[in-house]
């Protein structure tokens, strides 16, 4: 990543006056070792499941990060929360580092961020009851005040999530799937976040259950100012939900717009193949559509490809794709693109630093 | 065209500890020769279950099928016995399934999966069962075909392995290729390159396709006639274009309006179907959608309706006349009480 890089993220987040930066992510890299060896271990390779990501997040959005599985995208929402600890890079969070501070000092910022996991029937324990599950973070921040008032609160928390109050004392397995995600939801908000990242919330969920989900999402959002990051492979659920989209391919972003303006007017070649793919409801527009099939398979993050990562699969591939990074440029009003059909995207060498290429 | 399979009056039960699970009610329809019809519904709406039962792949106990016939070519394949069944299963009735790697044998070389349909159904020797396998292979777009013949399934990426499952779907020249979800574990890129694959193939070898999925997204483009499931009873059937542009069942309605369409501009807020779908160990006696539905009347908490013809090729189960109710409500407000 480049200081010119650099520099047109912090000036993205300038142009839009304002609107108060609530997460500033900046080259954000996560690579986790390979090693070989049973005793002595040694690295031999790193999975480079991020590598150099860079975005800011304004208070109240929703920030869509859509991606195909083994992108990186999940990974991204871990190394922000700090479930991981980042390779390199900064993310700073109202105004502190979380990669920089202490682990006292990070504990009592995960009360301003939590997290929805994208399994309902997997990130519920089993054996506890519903009050304790909600109720473990109070305990946990020491915020819940006595066991009546923490009761009392989780009892409020279940009635905003929409379930039955009374449900206080019933175990996970007694609730559907669109239920227990819901149950998740209300433990995520019971420490009062501020910034909820969202991990495929519904992609464990009946087509029917899916709606009532991102309904409550929305209406949460609405009442509390919540800002969300939303993870999703789903890209018609993305475009529903979020004011600016993400796209992430192998490990990097390589296209940031806004909603309808990543939807109508996708810049980079694998946005297109992947707008192009989704299916639509309608036999009609199916029947006619032209879909951009892309080649292959999306390569190894352990041994991603010289030059642009998408250089392998992409149809409208140059020379210059194979040789150098693109970088991640502004080509007008906060569309970010990293592809060099467009003027404004330079090539970078191994180190990220802009080099010129003779014309 | 003729039909190539008849189901009459199927019912499937499973007999557990906690009682019987209603999974199939009672389904009847027909594919033709050639034809793609897709089953359309959520987990637990009998879709699967109702498709394995045609060629006995319910384990049994707990599983039964009570009742119904399917015809096949003239014969019922719920009176043969395993020997006569297995002469028709991966042979003239193939099926492919969800997850490509669970259901492919992680010990034995890609090559020895396929040739082993060949050898048993079709009595080819090696030799000649091993250069089937590489077209097979070719047909279905895996590159250097004669070199990965000798790989194993970890040695295939996701959307690589479901190629390997429809070549060996296809390698006795099926009349009908069963499909239970075979795209919903990839990624829409991959997704669209299987749906491509399944298209092309078809042309070219003309079998008929049953194609079961929960996303009425994917088979939108390639299915000729669509059965919705609920319950475990079809509640709709009807071609392609009928279903998905003027559906007449509330639950199929619901479906259309509850997921967000890539093509429309911002719906303002997704139209859940609320509630959740029946206990199909105590189904109601009533219509099955009834407590969830929006148009229910009182006719329908008394009578389950049958699937009742509404002509031009199309049925539904409902007691409600749907024919003036629009899916995409264009007003500007939608006004939906809100879960909260």
């Amino acid at each position: 990543m480049s200081e010119q890089n650099l520099q047109q993220a912090s000036n993205a987040s300038q142009n839009t006056g304002a609107d108060e930066v609530l997460l500033r992510v900046l080259n954000l890299k996560m690579h986790f070792p390979i090693t070989r060896g049973i005793i002595l271990q040694r690295q031999v390779g790193s999975i480079k499941a991020v590598d150099g990501i860079t975005f800011d997040l304004l208070r109240g959005e929703t920030l869509g990060l859509v991606g195909e599985s083994g992108c990186g995208k999940s990974t991204t929402g871990r190394a922000i929360l700090q479930l991981y600890e980042p390779t390199d890079g900064e993310v700073i969070f109202e105004g502190q580092d979380l990669t920089q501070i202490g682990s006292g000092d990070l504990r009592r910022m995960r009360r301003r961020m939590q997290m929805i996991f994208q399994d309902p029937y997997a990130s519920l324990n089993p054996r506890m009851t519903v009050g304790s599950i909600v109720g473990e973070p109070l305990e946990v921040h020491k915020i819940g005040g006595s066991r009546r008032e923490q009761q009392e609160r989780v009892q409020e928390l279940l009635k905003i999530v929409g379930l039955n109050p009374y449900f206080i004392n019933r175990y996970p397995h007694e609730f559907s799937g669109g239920q227990r995600q819901r149950i998740g939801v209300a433990r995520a908000l019971a420490v009062n976040p501020s910034f909820i990242v969202c991990d495929e919330p519904i992609s464990a969920l009946d087509v029917s259950i899916q709606a009532q989900v991102i309904n409550l999402l929305e209406d949460l959002q609405s009442e509390m100012g919540l800002t969300y990051l939303f993870i999703a492979h789903d890209l018609s659920v993305v475009r529903h939900i979020s004011d600016r989209i993400a796209v992430m391919y192998l490990g990097k972003i390589v296209e940031l717009a806004d909603r309808e303006e990543l939807y109508e007017n996708p810049l980079h070649p694998y946005t297109q193949a992947l707008l192009s793919a989704v299916p639509i409801p309608d036999p009609q527009i199916e029947k006619k559509r032209q879909r951009i099939i892309l080649e292959g398979d999306v390569p190894s993050p352990a041994d991603p490809p010289t030059g642009c990562n998408f250089s392998t699969r992409c149809p409208q591939v140059m020379d210059i794709c194979r040789q150098h990074e693109p970088s991640f440029a502004d080509v007008g009003d906060g569309h970010y693109v990293a592809c060099f059909l467009y003027d404004e995207v330079q090539p970078l060498n191994a180190e990220g630093k802009p080099v010129t290429v003779a014309a | 065209m003729g039909n190539l399979i008849e189901v009459r009056n199927l019912q499937t039960q499973f007999f557990t500890q906690d009682g019987i699970v209603h999974a199939v009610n009672g389904i009847t329809y027909e594919v033709a020769e050639g034809e793609t019809v897709a089953i359309v519904g959520e987990s637990g709406s009998g879709k699967s279950v109702g498709v394995m039962s045609l060629i006995r792949l319910i384990p049994e106990p707990p599983g039964k099928i009570v009742d119904g016939e399917v015809n096949f070519d003239g014969q019922d394949l719920l009176k043969l016995n395993e020997e006569e069944l297995r002469q028709i299963r991966g042979n003239r009735i193939a099926m492919i399934f969800q997850d490509p790697m669970t259901s492919l044998n992680p010990v034995l070389t890609i090559g020895r999966q396929i040739t082993e349909a060949l050898e048993l159904h079709l009595n080819m020797n090696r030799e000649e069962s091993r250069k089937r396998a590489i077209e097979l292979l070719e047909l279905v777009g895996i590159p250097d075909a004669a070199a990965r013949l000798d790989d194993y399934p970890h040695q295939f990426s996701g959307g690589m392995r479901q190629r390997v499952m429809i070549a060996m779907g296809l390698s006795c020249n099926p009349q009908l290729l069963i499909a239970d979800e075979p795209t919903t574990a990839l990624d829409v890129t991959i997704q669209a390159q299987i749906v491509d694959l399944v298209r092309r193939l078809q042309n070219e070898l003309g079998m008929a396709i049953i194609w079961i999925t929960h996303d009425l997204g994917v088979v939108a483009g390639l299915a000729d006639r669509v059965l919705v499931m609920y319950s475990g009873f079809i509640v709709e059937e009807g071609p392609v274009d009928i279903i998905y542009g003027q559906p007449r069942h509330p639950y199929t309605l619901g479906l259309l309006r509850s997921i967000p369409r890539l093509d429309l501009g911002r719906q303002k807020r997704l139209i859940p179907i609320e509630g959740l779908p029946p206990d199909l160990l105590d189904p109601p006696k009533s219509c099955p959608f009834a407590p969830r539905c929006t148009f229910v009347i009182d006719r329908c908490l008394e009578e389950n309706p049958p699937l009742m013809s509404l002509g031009s090729g199309r049925k539904s189960a409902c007691w409600v006349d749907l024919s003036d109710v629009e899916i995409y409500d264009t007003s500007a407000d939608t006004q939906v009480e809100a879960v909260v």
